[in-house]
C-alpha cells in the first residue's frame, strides 16, 4: 500500500473517531447540566480541556459559557478539532484515497459531512440531542461499513489503528479531566449528585450500561478501573491498546510479543503497562500524572508509526534494505 | 414547431382535478407541449414536432409519467450525485472548489445505424492518427512528401524532440482518445477536435448510466441500449497489454496531479474501478532504472502508468524543470523501454488544432481512404489568404488558439463584442501560427428540463458528443460517450469548466 494512502486512511479514521468523541462529550454534558443542584455553577470549561484546546478557546471566546463551548466544539471552522473541522478533514483524506476504500464508506462519510454542512446552527442548538446523536450514528455507520465492505487487509488495519489510538487518547483525557473535577467535591460524596456525575463520566464513554453489568454500584475506583483497564469494553484504554497492537502487527507481519520496529516496541510496552497495572496503585501515586505520562507515550507511538510507514523514505535506503519488490519472474 | 401551449406550470404541484374524462379524439397532453426546436437540428424531435423514430419510446414513456414525477426524479438524481461526491473542481473559483457536474435526466438517443457510421469513422481516424504520430517521430515521410507542411508540425509546441526515434510499446501512441463531435443544423456530424492528451469525461458516462438505470429502470429494460459498463475492464486490459511480455502480473497505476485537479474525481474513479493504485508524483521515484512507488513496505515497481498529467509536467529533468507533478528521470526510464506511458509522450502533436485540419489528408495518405466523419472546415491563420478572410469575418467565425483546451482562449464571433474581436485580431496578427478559425455551427439541440422561475418545462440546449476510443490489441469505441450540454440559454460552449452539464447517451442496439 502506498505510504501516502496509508497515512490518509489512518487520519481519516482518527478524525471520524475524534468527531464522534466530541459529539459524545458535549451531549453528555448537556444532559448533566440539566441535573445540576440549584445554585451550582455550570461546568463547560472542563469540556474544552478534554480536547486540549484551552488556550485557543480562551483567546477566541473568553468565558466558557454553554453556547460558546458548543459553538467552539461543533461549528467553529477555525477550531481544527471542532466536529465540522474533523469531518471536513476526514472527508478530505477520504477523497484522496477513494479508490482504496469502498464506495459505501465514502458515500457515508460524504453524506455525514454534507448533512452537518447543511445543518443550521440554530437548529442544532435547539435540538442538540438529535444533532449529536446523528454525529455518533454517522461514525458508527462508518465503522460498520468499514468492517463489512472493506477487505481486512493492510488498509483496514491502518484504519483500525488510527481509530483505536484516537479513542485511547480521548478516553484517557475524559477520565483525567473528570476525575480531577469530581474528586474535590467531597461535600457531595454519597449524594445523588455525585452518583450522577460519575454516571455522566461513564456515559461520556458510552460505558454506563456495561459498567453496571460489571460492577453494579457507581464509585470512583471501579469507574476508573473500567474505563482504563477493562479488557473487554471497547472504549477502555487497555482494550484500545491491545487491538491497536494487533493491527500494527498485522501490518508488519511480526508475531505478537515480538517486535520489528520502534512503533511495535513502544506500543507493546504501553499495552503491558496497562495490562498489569493495579488501579489502587495508579490512584495512590497520582492518576493525573499516570495519564499525562500515558498521553505523552501514546504521542510517541503515533510519531513512530509516522516515521515507520508514512514518512518519505530517502531513495538510498532502498537498495540497502533490499525492499525493492520485483515483479519479474 | 408548435404543439399548442398548455402553460409551463403543470409539472410540479398537485394534480388538477379532472371533472370529466377527456374526449377520445382529444389530443393527449404532453409535457413536451410548447417545446420548440427553433430551426435547430433537434436530437429528439423532427421539425414538425413528432419524435424521431429512435426517441419514440422515450417520449411516450416520459409522457406517461404522473405529473411532477419527472421533476422528483431529477431532484433525486442530483441529490444522488452530491452524495456520491461526483464532482469536479473549478479553477479560478475561490469559494468551494468542488461542483457537481449538472446532469439532465432526459437521455440523448443515437440510432444504431448512425452509431455504426460514427464508430467506423472514429476507428479510421485513430488508426491514421497513430500512423501519423509514429511517422513524424521517425522517418517523417508525410512531411517529406509534402502532404502536411513540415513547419506546421515541427513548429508545434506539442512536437517533442525528446520523443524522436522512440518506439512506444506495441507501437501505439494514442491509447485513449476523446474525440469531440458536433452536429450542424442539417444533422451532419463533424469532428471538432481530437483530444489526445488526457481526455476527461468517461467517468461521467459511467456514472450517468448508473444513475439512469436507477431513475428509469422500466424504460431502460424495454429499450435495447448498448452497454458501457465494461469500459474499466477494457481500459485495464489495454493498459496491461502494453506491459513487457516478460512480466506476468504487470503493475498498473494512474498518475494524478492531485486532489485539487479539476478531473480528480475521474482519476480516482478509474483507479477504483480498475482496482489499481492512484498515485501522485510524490509517490513515485526512479530507482535502478525503473519506476517505483513508495509503499508502507518499501519501494514497489510500476510497469504501466496511465498518466493524467500533460507531457510538459511529466519529467522536470526533460520538460518544465519547476514541475512538482511529475517524476524526475521518468523519461529516461521510458526511453529505455522500462515503463509504458499512456498516452505516449509526444502524442499531442496530432492534437494541435492546425495539424487537426490536415486529418483528411493524413487518412488519405496512410490508409488510402476518404475520411468518413468529416472535420469542421478550418481556416488556418498562417496562410495569407485564410488569415485575410478570418480577419474580415471575425464576427461570424469561432477563433481558437491552436494549443488551448477547455473552452479557454476562444472567441465566438457572433456572441462577441467589438473590443474582443479587436483583441483577437491583434493576437492573430502577432502569432498567426497559433490560431485557427471555424464557421460558427448551429450546434444541434436536445430538450433539457429547465427551472424558469419555478416553472419547470423543456427548452432546447446545444450539445456535443465526446466518444471515447481505446487503442490496444484492437481499436474500441465506447458506445455513445459523453453528451455535454451548454446549460446557458443560447450558449455554444459545452465545457464543464464553463457551466456545461451532461446527459446519458443511449446508443440503441441493432440486435433485437
Amino acid at each position: 500500500m502506498l505510504s501516502r494512502v496509508a497515512e490518509s486512511i489512518y487520519w481519516m479514521s482518527r478524525y471520524i473517531e475524534r468527531a464522534e468523541n466530541v459529539a459524545r462529550f458535549v451531549d453528555v454534558n448537556l444532559h448533566l447540566m440539566l441535573d445540576l443542584p440549584v445554585g451550582m455553577e455550570t461546568q463547560w470549561q472542563p469540556l474544552v480541556a478534554t480536547t486540549g484546546d484551552d488556550e485557543v478557546f480562551a483567546e477566541r471566546y473568553g468565558e466558557a459559557s454553554q453556547e460558546a463551548v458548543i459553538r467552539f466544539l461543533t461549528f467553529d471552522t477555525k477550531n481544527p478539532n471542532s466536529i465540522i473541522s474533523c469531518l471536513r478533514a476526514a472527508r478530505e483524506n477520504a477523497r484522496s484515497i477513494r479508490e482504496n476504500i469502498s464506495s459505501e464508506m465514502w458515500e457515508q462519510l460524504n453524506l455525514a459531512y454534507l448533512t452537518v454542512m447543511e445543518t443550521a446552527e440554530e437548529w442544532a442548538m435547539a435540538e442538540p440531542h438529535e444533532f449529536f446523536s446523528d454525529i455518533k450514528m454517522a461514525s458508527h455507520l462508518f465503522i460498520g461499513l468499514t468492517d463489512n465492505s472493506m477487505s481486512h487487509s493492510e488498509g483496514w488495519h491502518f484504519c483500525r489503528l488510527g481509530r483505536l489510538i484516537e479513542r485511547a487518547d480521548k478516553t484517557s483525557r475524559i477520565v483525567d479531566v473528570k476525575y480531577f473535577i469530581l474528586l474535590p467535591s467531597v461535600w457531595h460524596i454519597d449524594t445523588s449528585f455525585d452518583d450522577i456525575q460519575w454516571g455522566a463520566l461513564l456515559h461520556s464513554a458510552s460505558a454506563f450500561e456495561m459498567y453496571r453489568r460489571t460492577y453494579g454500584l457507581i464509585s470512583p475506583t471501579p469507574v476508573v478501573k473500567f474505563l482504563l483497564l477493562d479488557r473487554e469494553f471497547p472504549r477502555s484504554v487497555l482494550h484500545c491498546l491491545s487491538r491497536a497492537e494487533e493491527s500494527l502487527h498485522a501490518i508488519s507481519g511480526t508475531p505478537l510479543e515480538t517486535f520489528s520496529n520502534p512503533a511495535e516496541q513502544r506500543l507493546g510496552q504501553l499495552r503491558s503497562e496497562f495490562a498489569y497495572a493495579q488501579v489502587k496503585q495508579v490512584l495512590s501515586s497520582g492518576l493525573h500524572e499516570f495519564l499525562d505520562a500515558f498521553q505523552t507515550k501514546l504521542n510517541l507511538v503515533g510519531a513512530d508509526i509516522h516515521e515507520m510507514f508514512f514518512a518519505l523514505r530517502p531513495v538510498e535506503d532502498a537498495a540497502a534494505n533490499g525492499q525493492v519488490q520485483s515483479q519479474y519472474n | 414547431m408548435a404543439r399548442g401551449t398548455l402553460g409551463d406550470s403543470r409539472l410540479p404541484g398537485p394534480r388538477p382535478t379532472v371533472a370529466r374524462r377527456p374526449e377520445r379524439e382529444q389530443i393527449a397532453m404532453s409535457i413536451f407541449d410548447g417545446y420548440s426546436t427553433d430551426d435547430f437540428f433537434d436530437e429528439m424531435f423532427a421539425p414538425d414536432g413528432s419524435p424521431r423514430p429512435a426517441a419514440q419510446m422515450l417520449v411516450e414513456n416520459i409522457d406517461r409519467l404522473p405529473v411532477g414525477e419527472l421533476l422528483r426524479r431529477q431532484i433525486a438524481a442530483e441529490r444522488a450525485l452530491l452524495q456520491m461526491g461526483i464532482t469536479f473542481n473549478v479553477y479560478a473559483d475561490e469559494q468551494g472548489v468542488e461542483k457537481i457536474f449538472p446532469f439532465d435526466l432526459i437521455p440523448r438517443i443515437i440510432a444504431a445505424s448512425e452509431w455504426a457510421w460514427i464508430e467506423r469513422g472514429l476507428k479510421q481516424r485513430i488508426h491514421a492518427l497513430n500512423l501519423f504520430i509514429d511517422d513524424v517521430y521517425h522517418e517523417q515521410k508525410i512531411l517529406k512528401d509534402g502532404v502536411v507542411p513540415a513547419d506546421v508540425v515541427l513548429s508545434s509546441d506539442r512536437y517533442l524532440e525528446p520523443c524522436i526515434g522512440l518506439n512506444p510499446p506495441r507501437r501505439i501512441w494514442c491509447h485513449i482518445t476523446g474525440t469531440d463531435l458536433v452536429r450542424d443544423s442539417d444533422g451532419q456530424y463533424y469532428v471538432l477536435e481530437d483530444n489526445l492528451g488526457c481526455p476527461s469525461g468517461v467517468s461521467y458516462v459511467l456514472e450517468n448510466r448508473n444513475l439512469m438505470k436507477r431513475t428509469f429502470p422500466q424504460l431502460f429494460g424495454m429499450s435495447r441500449i448498448e452497454p458501457v459498463e465494461d469500459y474499466p475492464s477494457r481500459l485495464l486490459n489495454m493498459l496491461q497489454y502494453l506491459a513487457n511480455d516478460k512480466i506476468s502480473a504487470p503493475k498498473v497505476a494512474v498518475l494524478t496531479p492531485g486532489v485539487y485537479n479539476s478531473a480528480y474525481f475521474e482519476h480516482s474513479f478509474l483507479a477504483q474501478q480498475m482496482g489499481v493504485e492512484l498515485v501522485e508524483g510524490r509517490d513515485l521515484v526512479v530507482l535502478d532504472g525503473f519506476l517505483h512507488m513508495r509503499t508502507t513496505k518499501g519501494f514497489e515497481r510500476v510497469d504501466v502508468l496511465y498518466r493524467r498529467i500533460n507531457d510538459d509536467f511529466l519529467d522536470p529533468k526533460v520538460f518544465q524543470s519547476e514541475s512538482m507533478l511529475g517524476v524526475p528521470g521518468l523519461m529516461e526510464v521510458y526511453q529505455a523501454g522500462r515503463i509504458a506511458l499512456v498516452n505516449a509522450p509526444g502524442t499531442c502533436v496530432a492534437d494541435d488544432k492546425v495539424v487537426c485540419a490536415f486529418v483528411p489528408k493524413i487518412i488519405k495518405y496512410y490508409l488510402g481512404e476518404e475520411i468518413i466523419v468529416p472535420n469542421v472546415p478550418t481556416y488556418m491563420c498562417w496562410e495569407d489568404s485564410d488569415r485575410k478572410y478570418v480577419l474580415e469575418h471575425l464576427d461570424e467565425l469561432v477563433i481558437k488558439a491552436a494549443n488551448e483546451s477547455g473552452g479557454y482562449g476562444m472567441l465566438i464571433g457572433p456572441h462577441s463584442t467589438k473590443a474582443e474581436q479587436e483583441e483577437f485580431a491583434r493576437r492573430i496578427q502577432a502569432n498567426p501560427r497559433n490560431y485557427i478559425a471555424q464557421p460558427t455551427l448551429a450546434l444541434s439541440r436536445v430538450p433539457v428540463l429547465i427551472d424558469d422561475n419555478a416553472k419547470w418545462h423543456f427548452q432546447g440546449r446545444h450539445v456535443d458528443l465526446r466518444p471515447f476510443i481505446l487503442y490496444g490489441e484492437e481499436i474500441y469505441v465506447l458506445p455513445g460517450g459523453l453528451t455535454r450540454v451548454a446549460l446557458k440559454k443560447g450558449s455554444l460552449v459545452v465545457n464543464s469548466s464553463q457551466g456545461g452539464g451532461s446527459k446519458d447517451t443511449w446508443v440503441l442496439s441493432n440486435a433485437s
